[in-house]
């Protein structure tokens, strides 16, 4: 079972540059192990998480199969004005999460 | 089946296996004075170890350094802090080692001059070594939780050292009002005693439940993982339903800072406030292994795994919680099972020898309940240059099993501590 965990203040004064926290558990297989019989364990990765803010993208991260398990993001930004920030994970296997969080901006 | 009845007779193995490989090494014939081995630390690892050098070589000149006239021990602490045993029970003195031929020092080593062989007490006099031996135990790290210093501690206690830090969270339990919530904030590897947090929050349910049964327990953990994970989650299921909660690494359960005013815990999503904060913070090797040159950018030491000899500072011994061990967990038994290799490493190297390469033995035990015991055992010997587990040899107690089973797991780990505290201060 999937499950986002985000941290977003629920306030800012205009022009705070704000940090913003995502962790998305997932195992991150490389699809470079084997098994005790010799067969590959498949891929199976996040491939791409975005953070959109009022629709628009602002945030956006291409993962590889060298990140660690359980991908913790964070990232900065400036409080502009109130809005959604809409987050999403894509990944192997149909992967597909996704998260919000609201600011009111001041 | 059997598991445990193997384990119980392990302590017993540990003891003599390490006896007769001592026995086997020629004893050192000096022309010249004895020689002279200075052991810093008198836990489970230094006393241990300063006995056992004693008992292969009487002609060593041994001294022990230890400030403290009584020792605490940390096994069993849990059962303080739950109540359920004196603080006491836990103490030990060190006569019966100085009546051994041990030279106790009852000072603070402050620092070591590894060139010129001598360690500096706090007196400022000095004690010169051919071999020194570091059992520092562990330092708590308050540089490393924002706001957790040691002014924070005495609020929030981390009790992993056994005295007054443990009668504080215990009173501090006692003090609490039914419906209160209990925090544990347990840090990421390697740390003193890797089961400890779970018993801990395991023996504090006991109390809530028997005492303050609207009360709540939740374990903030750095980990996503930790020892005997399965059987301490069975037991909290089985006898703690809906009090205990453990939040892993994964699901944000990694504490960065605290604030002692509030006694709030807090994570990268999100803040929980305690009527009682048990933190128990990051660890590192005691501070003198660092004055030696015995440490690394990790904090710990790295050592030989054959005769412990730090891999950055030679003639120095490095056991117990303080070394980095490879597989071996930070436990009293990994720590008296080391001093005994260490000290049989000593006595050849100083008689000319060539130390031959050991197996070393570790159990835990731990209590989910009074009359509830659990366990892990290992065996490690030196694999391409650090402490291995010997495949196919411990394990961990069955998950499905009748409550006799647990009681006399329960029975085991107090004969465990009553044997391993007579051998090491009896």
């Amino acid at each position: 079972m999937a499950s986002a965990l985000i941290n977003v203040p629920a306030k800012a004064k205009r022009g705070d540059i704000i940090e913003i926290k995502t962790l998305m558990s997932h195992i991150m297989e490389t699809g470079y192990r084997h098994t005790a019989t010799g067969e590959v364990v498949p891929r199976d990765i996040i491939t791409s998480f975005t953070c959109r803010f009022n629709g628009t993208e602002i945030f956006r991260a291409d993962l590889f199969p060298a990140i660690a398990a359980n991908p913790f993001i964070t990232f900065f930004t400036t409080a502009t004005q109130s809005g959604k920030f809409e987050f999403e994970w894509i990944g192997d296997k149909g992967f597909s999460e996704t998260a919000s969080a609201s600011i009111t901006v001041e | 089946m059997g598991i445990s009845h193997r384990i119980s007779r392990r302590k017993f193995l540990g003891t003599s296996a390490a006896a007769a490989t001592a026995l086997t090494f020629p004893l050192p014939a000096f022309a010249q004075a004895a020689a002279r081995v200075v052991v810093i630390g008198g836990g489970f690892g230094g006393a241990s170890c300063a006995r056992a050098l004693k008992q292969i070589d009487p002609k060593l000149q041994v001294t022990l350094v230890e400030p403290n006239k009584t020792f605490t021990a940390c096994p069993f602490s849990n059962n303080v802090i739950a109540g359920l045993r004196s603080i006491e029970e836990q103490q030990f003195g060190y006569d019966k080692i100085a009546a051994g031929g041990v030279t106790v020092v009852a000072q603070a080593a402050t620092g070591v001059d590894n060139a010129a062989r001598t360690v500096t007490l706090a007196d400022g006099t000095s004690l010169g070594y051919d071999r020194l031996v570091l059992s520092p135990g562990v330092d708590l790290r308050f540089d490393v939780l924002q706001g957790y210093d040691e002014a924070a501690a005495a609020k929030m206690p981390h009790a992993w050292k056994a005295g007054e830090q443990t009668l504080l969270l215990r009173k501090q339990l006692e003090a609490m009002d039914d419906g209160g919530v209990v925090v544990i904030s347990a840090p990421a590897n390697p740390f003193r005693c890797p089961p400890g947090p779970y018993e801990r929050a395991c023996l504090i349910a006991h109390y809530l439940k028997t005492k303050k049964p609207r009360s709540k327990l939740l374990i903030l953990d750095a980990k996503d993982t930790f020892s005997k994970q399965r059987l301490f989650q069975n037991a909290w299921k089985e006898l703690y339903p809906g009090m205990v909660e453990w939040v892993s690494l994964s699901q944000g359960g990694k504490v960065n800072a605290v604030d002692p005013a509030t006694n709030t815990l807090i994570t990268d999503f999100g803040n929980h406030t305690a009527k009682v904060a048990n933190v128990i913070p990051p660890q590192r090797a005691g501070r003198i292994a660092t004055s030696a040159g015995a440490t690394d950018n990790t904090g710990w030491c790295a050592i030989d795994p054959v005769t412990f000899e730090s891999k950055s500072a030679p003639n120095i011994h490095v056991i117990g919680d303080a070394c980095l061990a490879g597989a071996m967990p930070k436990s009293a038994f990994s720590a008296n099972s080391q001093a005994k290799v260490c000290a049989a490493a000593i006595a050849t190297l100083l008689s000319g020898g060539t130390p031959t390469a050991p197996k070393l033995i570790n159990t835990c035990y731990s209590l989910a309940a009074p009359g509830y015991g659990i366990s892990v055992a290992g065996v490690y010997q030196p694999k391409n240059g650090v402490l291995a587990d010997v495949e196919g040899a411990g394990g961990v107690s069955p998950a499905d099993v009748p409550r006799e089973f647990r009681a006399r797991e329960a029975d085991y780990a107090q004969s465990w501590f009553a044997t391993i505290t007579a051998e090491v201060f009896g």
